[in-house]
C-alpha cells in the first residue's frame, strides 16, 4: 500500500472541491472494495476523501412515485427497507445475494455500483492487464477464463460487472444522480452509466473525474414477481457465474436483466419484447453476439436454462 | 519400550478417561481468540521488527538484475534480503525447490526478497519498491501434454512405483465385463486457515524460531541445513496451529526469510506469507490423470484391476502416489498398478490431507460405481462381494482388522440406501434431481516412533511434554487422556506442554499417525514413570493399580502425590516399533454416503446431507475424531464440487491463488453430516490399539459425491470438480 493522505468531506461540495484540489484522490466510502484494491497496489491513490458523512443515508419517496436512495445508504440497510421489501423485492433478493452480513453492513450503495471487477489477473500486478494498466495486454484472453465476460467485451479486456446489486437496478430502470466539483447535478440512466471497454477498459462509467454519486433512483414499482436467481459453484459468498433478475407480470410481459455475463448488468429492450413467448426467444435476444471461450461458453445455455427455471417460478 | 507384539490388557482398556467424548482442553483458548498464534507472540522477544516477501514474476528464469534501492530507502526500512546477500544458503531434505530463489528461479511467487521494516505497512510498501528484471524461461506447465514425457519414479516412502501380480492384460483382455475410462483431478490448496507465519530471534549464532509448523524436528533439521548450522542451534516454538493439511510439514519461506531478516536487522523479525502468495510460494496437492481398468465376471467378481496415475512436480519432486490404495482395496486375482511422474514448473507440489488415496479413491470409487452398474449390481453389493480380508498381492498378509463390509452394510441401513431407486436420474423433488452416492473410504495406518516427558510434582500434578503438534485435531487432549488413564488422575491434573523443540521428539502430526503414535509415546513415558512411582512409594510396580489419585498394591494404597514429595519424579522414553505392520496389514476403513440435489434447470449442485461410518481402531476421543471426520467430510466435499487450482499454462501458475477464487465449502453447502464410529480396537498398532481418522475421513468423499450426483442426473462426470458447466449440456431439455 502506498502511503496516502485522509480527509473526511462533510459536505458534498466540499467533497468535489477537495478532489478537484488534489491530484490522485479518490473517494471512500465503505472502503471495502477499495482498500483491499489499495493493500495490492492496484489502486494507488494519493488522498482519500470520505464521503461516508455526507447525509446521503436515507430512502426517500420521490414526486414521480418511485424512492430516491442515497448514495451512501448501507447495502444491509437498502435490503432492510419495508418500501424496498415490498415494492422492489428483486433488488433485496439481489443485495441478500451478494457478499456476506459484514460486508454488507459496511457496503454503500455508490460503492457497490462503482466496485471493480474480480478478474484474477486484475488482482495480480505481474500479470498483464489493460484494465490496471492500460496497454500491457490482457492475460485472461486464451487463459482462465471461465468466469468472463461473454457478451460486450472487446479484445482489449473480458472482465465483468460483479455486482449483483446492480443487475436488480438495471431491471428495475434506475438511475444514477450525481455532483460535479461545478456543482452541476445530473441524472444518468444506470443502463447509460457503465462504459464499454472498448479499448480503454481502465475506464468504466461514463463519470467525470471528481463526479460524486449522491442517489440511486427506481420509478414507481414495476409490479409482478420479483425474481432473483444468482448461480454460483457454492451456495453462498461467491460471486455469480452468471445471474438473473426478473420482475414478471401476470401476462409474461416484464423485465430481465442478467449478471455475470458482460462488463455490465445486461439488459436488452428486445428481450423483454420476447419474454412472454418464453426463455429461448429472450435468451437469445439478450445474448445475441455474444462471443465465449471454451472455458465460459457454458454461460449461454446457462443463462436460457436459469432464465427458464425464473419464468416457471414467477408462473407459481 | 518396544511394541513388538500384539497389545494385551493394559491401563489403558480401562477406558475412563480415553474413549470419552472429551471437550478439547485448548477449546476455550481457541474461541475466546487467546490461543497465541505465531505471528501473535508479541509476548516472545522484544522489539519486533516485521518482514514481507517479495515472490517472483515469473515460473521459470533468471533474474538478470534486482534494484533493492528504493526499497532501502523507503521509510522504516532497515533491511532487504535477497540470494544475493543472504550468504550461502542450503536445502531442507524435505523442500524440493528452494526457498528463497534467485538468480534462478524455480516457481512462481517463490520467495526473491524479504523487506524488513519498522512496521508491517512499511516493509509491504517498500516490497513494492524493489526492482527485478527476469529472463523468461520457456516452462512445462501441462501435465496432459506431459504424459508422453512422463518417467518411472524411484520407490517414495517405501512404495514402488510400479506392481504386476497374476496376468493382468490376459485376464483384462478376456474378461466379460470391462471398464476402461480415465479420470482427472486438479491441484489442491491447502487452504487453511492461519498463513504460514514466523517469528526469528537470534541470540548470538543460536536461534529461536515462533513459528506454525506440524512436524518440528523435521524442520529443526531442515533450517539448520538451510542455514548450515547445527541442529542444537535451532530451537522451534510452535504450540498453536490454526490448521495445516500437510501445508506446514515443512519449513517455508516464512520461516527461513524470518531467520535471514533477523540476522540482517540485528533484531527479532516477524514474517506471515500473505494470502495471495501461499497458493504459489508454498505446496499443493498436485494433479493427477489416471486411468482405471477393471475386468469382473458377469457375476460380479474382479478378474483384473489397473490403475495407473499421471502427475507432474518440480526437478527432484516425487508423484502423488495415487494408486496406493488399489493395491490393497478389492480382492481380484491378476493386478497391475503404475505411477508416472512429469517435470512441471509450477509451483512445488507435496503431500494434502490423505496424500495419495484422496485423489487416488476420487477416481477409483467412481470406477467402481460405473462397475457395478455395467453388472446391474448394487453398488454396495459390488464392493462387498470383492472384500478381501487378506493384502491381495501377499495373501499371507491378513488384515489387522478389516470391517469395511460392515461400514458398507450399516451405513446403507442408516443412510436409507435400501429405498434408493437403481436407476439414474429417476427421483425428483420439486426443481430438484435427486441422488445418493457411495464409496469405500480406504487410508493406511501408519505408526512412528515418539518420545515423551512426564513429570509428577507434589501436588499431584502431571505434566507431559512432547514435541508433538496440535493443529487443530485435539492432540493436546487425547495426550492428556492418555496420561490421565494411565496415571489414574483427573484430566484436570494433568498438563499437556507440546511443539516445542526442546521437548522429546513426537511422530509428529502428519499421515494421520499422530493420534495413535503420540500417544503411544505418552503411555511408554507414563509406564516408566509408574515403575518409578511404585518404586519409590515401596510397592510392587507390577502390581501396582493406579486410580483415583491413589497408587494401591498389595493391600497398601498411597495418595500419587507422595511419590514426588521429595522432588519431581520424571520419566521419559520413546515408543518404538516392531515390525507387527510388516506381519498385518493395518489400514482403516470406512464408508461415505452423500445425497446431492442438482436443479434440473440450472445444474447448481447442493448436497443435501452425508454420513461416515468409520472402523479406524480404538477411537481416543469420540468428540475430537468426530470433528476430524467432519472436517475432512467438508473438504471432501469441496474436492468434489469446487476445488481447483486455475492453471494458465501459459505463464505457469496457479491463478485463483485467493479465498475468493480458490472457493471452499461454506456452511450452507454443508447442511447435515453424520458419523459413526465401529467399536474396534486393533492390537497390532500400539498399546493404545487405536488408528487414525484424520485422513481416513476425506478418502472417498468426493466419489461419494460424484457418484450421487450421477444418480440424481445420469451425467457421468470423470473430471473433478463436478461444476455445473460439466452437466448443462447434458441435463434433461427444458419442458
Ligand atoms: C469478500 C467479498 C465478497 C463480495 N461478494 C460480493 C457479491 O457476491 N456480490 C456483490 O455484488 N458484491 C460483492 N462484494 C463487493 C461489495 O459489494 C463491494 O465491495 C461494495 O459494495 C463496495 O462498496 P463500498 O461502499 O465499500 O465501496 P468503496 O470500497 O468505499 O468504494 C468503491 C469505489 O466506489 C467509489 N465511490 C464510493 N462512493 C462514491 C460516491 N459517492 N461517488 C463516487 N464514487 C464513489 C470509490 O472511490 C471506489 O472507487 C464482495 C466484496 C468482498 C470483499
Ligand atoms: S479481462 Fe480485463 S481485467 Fe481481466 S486481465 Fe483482461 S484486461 Fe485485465
Amino acid at each position: 500500500m502506498k502511503s496516502f493522505t485522509y480527509e473526511r468531506a462533510e459536505t458534498p461540495a466540499a467533497a468535489t472541491a477537495a478532489f478537484a484540489r488534489t491530484p490522485g484522490a479518490r473517494f471512500i466510502a465503505g472502503g471495502t472494495n477499495l482498500l483491499d484494491l489499495m493493500k495490492l497496489e492496484i489502486e494507488t491513490p494519493a488522498h482519500l476523501i470520505d464521503v461516508s458523512r455526507l447525509g446521503f443515508d436515507r430512502i426517500e419517496a420521490t414526486n414521480d412515485g418511485g424512492l430516491r436512495i442515497g448514495a451512501m445508504v448501507r447495502n444491509t440497510d437498502l435490503a432492510s427497507d419495508a418500501r424496498i421489501r415490498r415494492d422492489y423485492g428483486l433488488l433485496a433478493r439481489a443485495l441478500v445475494a451478494g457478499a456476506s452480513g459484514q460486508l454488507r453492513n459496511k457496503a454503500t450503495t455508490a460503492g457497490n455500483l462503482l466496485q471493480r471487477t474480480r478478474c484474477p489477473y486484475f488482482y495480480d500486478t505481474n500479470q498483464p492487464c489493460n484494465k490496471r494498466k492500460p496497454g500491457s495486454g490482457c492475460a485472461a484472453i486464451g487463459g482462465f477464463s471461465r468466469l468472463h465476460a461473454v457478451i460486450g467485451a472487446s479484445e482489449a479486456c473480458i472482465a465483468i460487472h460483479p455486482s449483483d446489486m446492480a443487475v436488480a437496478m438495471q431491471a428495475l430502470d434506475a438511475a444514477v444522480e450525481t455532483v460535479d466539483a461545478a456543482g452541476k447535478a445530473r441524472s444518468i440512466a444506470l443502463a447509460d452509466f457503465y462504459r464499454a471497454p472498448g479499448s480503454t477498459p481502465h475506464l468504466e462509467t461514463v463519470l467525470a473525474p471528481g463526479e460524486l454519486i449522491t442517489a440511486v433512483t427506481l420509478p414507481k414499482p414495476p409490479g409482478g414477481t420479483h425474481i432473483y436467481h444468482k448461480v454460483r459453484d457454492r451456495a453462498s459468498y461467491a460471486f455469480a457465474l452468471i445471474s438473473v433478475g426478473a420482475v414478471i407480470r401476470r401476462d409474461g410481459s416484464g423485465h430481465v436483466a442478467l449478471g455475470g455475463v458482460g462488463y455490465k448488468p445486461w439488459r436488452v429492450a428486445a428481450a423483454d419484447a420476447e419474454l412472454p413467448r418464453g426463455a429461448k426467444a429472450a435468451a437469445s435476444a439478450l445474448l445475441a453476439g455474444a462471443k465465449t471461450s471454451h472455458e465460459n461458453a457454458y454461460k449461454l445455455p446457462l443463462v436460457e436454462r436459469t432464465l427458464a427455471a425464473v419464468l416457471a417460478q414467477a408462473k407459481g | 519400550m518396544k511394541f513388538d507384539t500384539p497389545a494385551t490388557d493394559n491401563p489403558i482398556d480401562r477406558l475412563k478417561v480415553v474413549g470419552k467424548p472429551t471437550n478439547r482442553i485448548d477449546g476455550p483458548l481457541k474461541t475466546s481468540g487467546t490461543a497465541p498464534y505465531a505471528y501473535e507472540r508479541h509476548d516472545v522477544v522484544p522489539n519486533q521488527a516485521y518482514g514481507y516477501v517479495v515472490g517472483s514474476a515469473i515460473a521459470k528464469g533468471r533474474i538478470t538484475s534486482i534494484d533493492t534501492a528504493a526499497a532501502k530507502a523507503a521509510p522504516g526500512v532497515l533491511a532487504v534480503v535477497t540470494a544475493a546477500n543472504a550468504g550461502k544458503l542450503g536445502k531442507g531434505n524435505f523442500n524440493t525447490a528452494h526457498l528463497l530463489g534467485g538468480p534462478d528461479i524455480e516457481h512462481y511467487h517463490q520467495a526473491i526478497a524479504l523487506v524488513v521494516a519498522e512496521s508491517f505497512e512499511q516493509a509491504r510498501a517498500a516490497a513494492a519498491l524493489v526492482r527485478v528484471q527476469y529472463d523468461r524461461a520457456k516452462g512445462n506447465f501441462d501435465l496432459a501434454k506431459s504424459m508422453d514425457g512422463a518417467v518411472k519414479p524411484p520407490p517414495a516412502f517405501g512404495t514402488e512405483a510400479d506392481t504386476r501380480f497374476g496376468d493382468f492384460d490376459a485376464a483384462f483382455a478376456s474378461a466379460p465385463v470391462k471398464l476402461d475410462a480415465r479420470y482427472t483431478t486438479p491441484d489442491h490448496s491447502h487452504a487453511m486457515m492461519e498463513p504460514h507465519a514466523s517469528i526469528a530471534s537470534w541470540d548470538g549464532d543460536k536461534l529461536t524460531l515462533w513459528t506454525s509448523n506440524q512436524m518440528i524436528a523435521w524442520s529443526v533439521g531442515d533450517m539448520a541445513k538451510t542455514l548450515g548450522i547445527p541442529k542444537e542451534n535451532v530451537r522451534l516454538v510452535s504450540p498453536y496451529i490454526g490448521g495445516g493439511f500437510g501445508g506446514k510439514l515443512f519449513i517455508r519461506s516464512d520461516a527461513l526469510l524470518a531467520a535471514l531478516g533477523a540476522k540482517a536487522a540485528g533484531r527479532p523479525v516477524k514474517v506471515a506469507l500473505p494470502r495471495p502468495l501461499m497458493t504459489n510460494n508454498t505446496t499443493h496437492r498436485p494433479a493427477t490423470i489416471q486411468r482405471i481398468r477393471l475386468g469382473a465376471t458377469t457375476d460380479g467378481k474382479l478378474t483384473a484391476i489397473g490403475h495407473e496415475s499421471w502427475s507432474g512436480d518440480l526437478k527432484g519432486g516425487s508423484p502423488e502416489t495415487a494408486v496406493a490404495q488399489t493395491r490393497l482395496l478389492y480382492a481380484a486375482p491378476n493386478r497391475m498398478t503404475a505411477m508416472r511422474l512429469a517435470t512441471l514448473d509450477l509451483p512445488e507440489g507435496n503431500a494434502m490431507r490423505a496424500p495419495g488415496e484422496a485423489p487416488g479413491l476420487m477416481a477409483l470409487e467412481i470406477a467402481i460405481d460405473e462397475m457395478a452398474e455395467k453388472l446391474g449390481l448394487d453398488p454396495i453389493a459390488f464392493r462387498v462381494l470383492n472384500d478381501t480380508q487378506v493384502d491381495p498381492e501377499k495373501p499371507e498378509r491378513r488384515f489387522s482388522q478389516r470391517r469395511l463390509n460392515e461400514c458398507l452394510e450399516i451405513g446403507a441401513e442408516k443412510f436409507g440406501w435400501n429405498g434408493r431407486k437403481a436407476k439414474p436420474g429417476a427421483t425428483r423433488d420439486g426443481r430438484w434431481l435427486v441422488g445418493m452416492g457411495v464409496a469405500a473410504a480406504f487410508r493406511n495406518n501408519l505408526n512412528e516412533k515418539s518420545a515423551a516427558r512426564v513429570r509428577l510434582d507434589r501436588n499431584g500434578t502431571v505434566t507431559v511434554e512432547t514435541d508433538m503438534t496440535d493443529i487443530g485435531t485435539g492432540s493436546y487432549t487425547i495426550i492428556a487422556q492418555t496420561a490421565a488413564e494411565m496415571l489414574g488422575v483427573p484430566l484436570d491434573r494433568v498438563e499437556v506442554r507440546l511443539g516445542d523443540s526442546a521437548f522429546p521428539v513426537s511422530a509428529g502430526s502428519g499421515g494421520q499417525w499422530g493420534a495413535n503414535s503420540s500417544t503411544a509415546g505418552v503411555y511408554a513415558a507414563c509406564a516408566k514413570l509408574r515403575t518409578a512411582v511404585a518404586e519409590k512409594l515401596g510397592l510392587d510396580p507390577a502390581a501396582a493399580v493406579f486410580e483415583n489419585g491413589k497408587v494401591r498394591a498389595g493391600g497398601k494404597s498411597v495418595a500419587l502425590a507422595k511419590a514426588a514429595a521429595d522432588g519431581d519424579l520424571v520419566a521419559e522414553d520413546m515408543m518404538e516399533y516392531g515390525d507387527l505392520a510388516q506381519t498385518y496389514q493395518q489400514s482403516t476403513f470406512g464408508a461415505h454416503f452423500c445425497e446431492v440435489g442438482v436443479d434440473a434447470m440450472t445444474g447448481e449442485i447442493r448436497v443435501r446431507r452425508m454420513l461416515a461410518v468409520c472402523a479406524a481402531g480404538r477411537i481416543l476421543n469420540p468428540k475430537a475424531a468426530r470433528s476430524q471426520v467432519i472436517g475432512a467430510m467438508t473438504m471432501g466435499a469441496g474436492a468434489a464440487l469446487m476445488e481447483e487450482l486455475a492453471v494458465d499454462k501459459r505463464f505457469g501458475f496457479f491463478v485463483n491463488h485467493d479465498l475468493a477464487g480458490y472457493e471452499v465449502p461454506v456452511h450452507a453447502d454443508i447442511p447435515h453430516q453424520e458419523v459413526i464410529f465401529l467399536d474396534e480396537v486393533d492390537p497390532t498398532t500400539s498399546p493404545m490399539k487405536a488408528k487414525g481418522v484424520g485422513e481416513l475421513g476425506i478418502c472417498g468423499v468426493a466419489a461419494a459425491v460424484a457418484n450421487a450426483v450421477y444418480h440424481a442426473t445420469g451425467v457421468r462426470v470423470r473430471n473433478y470438480p463436478v461444476t455445473l458447466d460439466k452437466l448443462i449440456d447434458k441435463l434433461p431439455d427444458l419442458a
